[in-house]
């Protein structure tokens, strides 16, 4: 993760006697997890069932492009742009079509792609992105200009799988045909951290939406800003010309590449003073090991994409009914539930954060949180006691086997002082391998706390009475409260940790001061 | 099997098949013998499944296989996917190609029982009017093998009318079932856009393509429509429009039925033999009791620019699929991708298909868009308008299939546009999405080598609002009952 929440702006540099501003409007590409394909009802290799399919497995005639094949539209793909949409405040289209874009690739079956144009499913949003960590940090608005849905392209692999050396390229068309939404903001994006901070708000937006798993390795979600600055010198303003930068597909490369760019772009200014003009757009690809930007082959002339309305499609009515129904499934985004989470529940933002980072946890703590649990102590139950169990088994807290009524069962137990901290870490260990409700657990393995007061008197009456804590027993005369420390040490080896401390506390204040 | 048989009807075959007066398998063998006889000359069929067929016709014979069509001969355009043998759109580009699945059409076909005997020549892609653009060479009118049977769907349309097949698909974007239907003296429908799934149809104009029938009678045809038509949901442009019995009724005249006559259906261009035709039907359809109004349709002349910016601008997309990369056709020892493409497309495809891509390709090109593309769809909206105002005071509208009876093969091919014009009667009918007919309307008399008298058929076409088959079977069957052309044969093969 890069640095967030600079104290500085870094989207603004003072140098050479000139002011210059970077202005970033994002193009990112989700792929939707859908089961099946955009158009065909082949397996889509974005949905966790088919993540790793051996290549070219996950193809049907419609994928392949054969003749004669047609596209049908994959509703639930629709559905999912639409909750995006909504969540991104966008308009729903009521009429949005299709249309084929023409290029040549070889992991292009059709040798076009279907794809929106000029009638885009979502349109006009804005979201808030908070500029920094901080639970009531300042946020930016981001205007989104559209969002409209297309389908994926295969890969061209260049070695074999292996790494084998080839003379030749190969296809992998089992990204061909995934769902793709294609989400496009205004240039309002002013500085590196934010352009970041609003990558993340998106994704941690589809993940909660469900609409993606968001495993950027797998690039589930890819990123292209398109950058220019804006120079303020001598009273004149100046722009450059606007670059984008193809396929980003971690928050490190995005930040990275929008940040280096902003510099290059400053010096070619000075350099040339080049400012931006029709046809200037330039495309960009970003070097991961020498971390500059890096111009691509250009092929303008052949950047006619020819666009036309598909035939083989019908326009999509959208209902007031159907955009109703899709809004009845929009979850609490993650922004809002992690402010909720701190202003109303009380919990720290890291813990916030950590929570709404998995859906399915989040869902986890929501249900433990129904059954009355105090936010705090559920919190703290599943981010200490779960979180590291949950990191040596290597899978997510709500998977570890224990229920919410357990939890339930041990934050009751925590908070009747039936049980101590210690025993609570170990009931949670006993909840994640037993169904038996956590209370019979901590009875079945001897976790419950002693509050008998007879038994208590004795581990205490021997314990002072031993020589060898004279010394002690003296300071605790004297006042020194701390010193019952070492004797609670002691009672709780005696007891086999099962001592309820604070009636020991209590028995040896009144032994000493009383006594 | 009799003689009789193959002159019957195709519902007349299916008939005697049922009460077991002949078993499928004696016809598909006296089929498959015909083929053989005959097909040498008319290259009619590209390829013809003997043993395939012969397995299917048992299967009807011992029970196993039934429907409507049980043991009913049919052929079918080479433009329609099918899981066996070959799927070659008449281009080298395809000649090896084996599709993984059937299309749709084909597979209701079989569902209903009927024994699929072959494939039929076309111009490659459905791209012509007289099958003479093929990979595989021409096929010839049985009823003067010196001249063309019209296109594209020209094989299907000879196989009918020279009786080696009972009945057969075709497919029509600008007129490719219904222009042969005419040129071979067969009926030929092309339905309402929509109303056959156009799943498995190797696409040329994707807005404009659909599959339709052939066969010697409307009621045939009206049998095969019932068998392929109804919604699919692997073909979104498929309407779900229920499918009424074609059958019933259609040997009912429509009481009072309004035909509409265009005076530009009426042009000068036409041969006088199908004016004369077109006069002949309007009497015999007064002579039915029907009321002949005029009909006024505007934008018709605009039709063939309209129809050959839209469908070029369309396949020049649908088209480039072939690239050599996945299937198909692929250069021998391409240098680099560019020369893959290249070589691959300029080696696989033939001169018209590429003229239509470049066409095509002009027409979508951006500076160019706007001028072509969405004028033409404009243009196309207008067609549809005057159609639809014209059926307000109508309910079919009368006019020729083409201009003029079957022209000799070689006679166009150099000319391009002279070819084009060929479709000037039938494009609109594509452009406004409405189902039109063509069936027999007499013939052109022409003198061949030695001074021979020689009969060319000649078609009537019926045009009629979108999802009215059902009357429009009924109003061609007047015209059809009327005049008997329906069991004229060609002596070539008679």
């Amino acid at each position: 993760m890069p640095p967030t929440a600079a104290p500085v702006a870094t989207g603004e540099i003072q140098t050479h006697g000139l002011k210059a501003r970077l202005m970033v409007g994002m193009e990112v590409h989700v792929e939707l997890a859908t089961r099946s394909k955009m158009f065909s009802p082949a397996p889509n290799v974005a949905h966790p069932d088919f993540h790793d399919a051996e290549p070219n497995t996950l193809c049907d005639p419609i994928v392949l492009g054969m003749p004669g094949v047609l596209p049908v539209i994959n509703k639930q793909a629709v559905e999912m742009a639409m909750l995006v949409g909504l969540a991104l405040g966008c308009r729903i289209a009521r009429m949005t079509k299709w249309d084929r874009k023409s290029y040549y690739y070889p992991d292009l079956p059709k040798n076009y792609q279907i794809s929106q144009y000029d009638q885009p499913l979502c349109v006009d949003g804005a979201v808030e992105v908070p500029v920094t960590d901080e639970p009531d940090a300042p946020t930016h608005t981001v205007r989104i200009i559209r969002a409209h849905l297309e389908e994926d392209a295969g890969k061209l692999l260049h070695e074999a799988p292996g790494g084998t050396k080839i003379d030749h390229s190969i296809v992998d068309l089992n990204r061909a045909g995934t769902p793709l939404l294609e989400i496009v903001t205004h240039p309002d994006l002013d500085s590196p951290e934010l352009v970041v901070s609003f990558a993340q708000l998106l994704r941690n937006t589809c993940r909660a939406l469900g609409v993606s798993e968001g495993v950027m390795q797998r690039g589930h979600m890819r990123f292209e800003p398109n950058i220019n600055v804006v120079i303020e010198k001598d009273g004149r303003t100046y722009k450059t010309p606007i670059v984008e930068i193809k396929n980003l597909n971690s928050f490190k490369a995005l930040y990275a590449a929008v940040k280096f760019e902003f510099q290059r772009q400053i010096d070619e200014w000075l350099e040339t003073g080049r400012v931006m003009g029709a046809g200037m757009k330039a495309t960009r690809g970003w070097d991961d090991i020498d971390q500059v930007t890096v111009p691509q082959r250009q092929k303008e002339d052949a950047h006619d994409y020819r666009y036309f309305p598909d035939p083989d499609l019908v326009p999509v009515v959208v209902s007031d009914e159907w955009i109703a129904s899709v809004k009845a499934h929009l979850p609490e985004l993650p922004l809002q539930r992690q402010r909720r989470y701190v202003s109303e529940l009380g919990l720290g933002v890291k813990d916030a954060r950590a929570l709404i980072e998995e859906r399915e946890v989040c869902q986890f703590y929501e249900r433990v949180l129904a059954l009355g649990v105090d936010p705090r102590r559920a919190a703290a139950m599943l981010l200490n006691n779960g979180a590291k169990r949950a990191n040596e088994r290597g899978c997510l807290v709500s998977q570890l086997g224990i229920t919410p009524p357990q939890i339930k069962g041990i934050v009751d137990l925590l908070q009747a002082d039936k049980i101590g901290s210690t025993a609570a870490d170990e009931l949670f260990g006993l909840c994640c391998e037993s169904p038996e409700p956590a209370e019979a657990l901590a009875q079945k393995h001897g976790l419950l706390q002693v509050s008998d007061t007879a038994a208590l008197e004795g581990y205490v009456d021997q314990v002072l009475a031993n020589p060898k804590n004279a010394k002690i027993v003296e300071d605790l005369r004297g006042g020194k409260d701390k010193a019952i420390g070492a004797l609670m040490g002691q009672i709780m080896k005696l007891s086999k940790g099962q001592a309820n401390p604070k009636l020991v506390t209590e028995l040896i204040k009144s032994r000493i001061t009383g006594g | 099997m009799k003689t009789e048989l193959f002159q019957s009807t195709l519902i007349g075959l299916r008939d005697a098949i049922a009460a077991r007066a002949v078993s499928a398998t004696e016809v598909t063998r006296a089929y498959l013998d015909r083929i053989e006889r005959h097909d040498g000359l008319l290259h009619a069929y590209h390829e013809v499944y003997r043993q395939r067929a012969l397995e299917r016709a048992a299967a009807v014979d011992d029970g196993r296989v039934c429907g409507v069509l049980a043991g009913v001969p049919v052929a079918i355009k080479d433009n329609l996917c099918t899981e066996w043998g070959y799927t070659t759109c008449s281009s080298r580009i395809l000649e090896n190609y084996r599709s993984p699945y059937t299309a749709t059409a084909v597979e209701r076909l079989e569902r209903a029982g009927a024994v699929i005997l072959g494939k039929t020549n076309l111009d490659e892609f459905a791209m012509g009017s007289s099958t003479e653009n093929c990979a595989f060479g021409p096929t010839r009118n049985p009823w003067d093998p010196q001249r063309v049977p019209g296109g594209s769907s020209g094989g299907s349309a000879a196989a009918v009318a020279a009786d080696v097949c009972a009945g057969a698909l075709g497919s029509d974007t600008g007129g490719s079932i219904r222009q042969p239907a005419a040129l071979c003296g067969v009926v030929g429908l092309k339905p309402t856009y929509g109303r056959v799934s156009r799943f498995g149809l190797v696409a040329f104009a994707s807005s404009l393509d659909q599959i339709g029938p052939f066969a010697h009678t409307v009621a045939d045809a009206a049998l095969l429509l019932q068998v392929i038509s109804g919604p699919d949901p692997r073909d979104s442009t498929c309407a779900d429009v229920p499918v009424p019995d074609y059958l019933r009724g259609v040997d009912e005249p429509v009481r009072g039925v309004r035909i509409g006559i265009a005076k530009q259906y009426l042009s000068d261009a036409n041969d006088p033999a199908v004016a004369a035709a077109a006069e002949r039907a309007v009497e015999v359809f007064r002579g039915a009791g029907a009321k002949v109004v005029e009909v006024d349709l505007p934008h018709t002349e605009y039709g063939i620019p309209t129809y050959y910016i839209v469908a070029t601008a369309e396949a020049s997309s649908n088209l480039a699929r072939y690239d050599g990369v996945r299937y198909g056709y692929r250069a021998p020892q391409a240098e680099d991708l560019e020369d893959l493409y290249s070589s691959s497309r300029a080696e696989g495809f033939g001169d018209e298909v590429k003229r239509r891509i470049m066409l095509g390709t002009y027409a979508l090109s951006s500076g160019y868009y706007d001028a072509y593309y969405v004028r033409a769809l404009k243009v196309r909206r207008l067609i549809k308008r005057d159609f639809d105002a014209a059926f307000e005071k109508c309910d079919a509208i009368l006019c020729p299939t083409t201009t003029g009876p079957a022209f000799r093969l070689g006679e166009k091919t150099d000319d391009p546009l002279a070819m084009y014009l060929n479709d000037v009667y039938t494009v609109n009918a594509n452009l406004a999405g409405i189902p039109a007919i063509s069936v027999p309307a007499g013939f052109a008399e022409t003198s061949g080598p030695g001074g021979r008298k020689i009969r060319l058929p000649l078609g009537m076409q019926l045009l009629g609002p979108v999802f009215k088959e059902e009357a429009l079977l009924r109003i061609a069957r007047m015209c059809e009952a009327a005049v008997e052309w329906s069991s004229a044969r060609p002596e070539l093969v008679a």
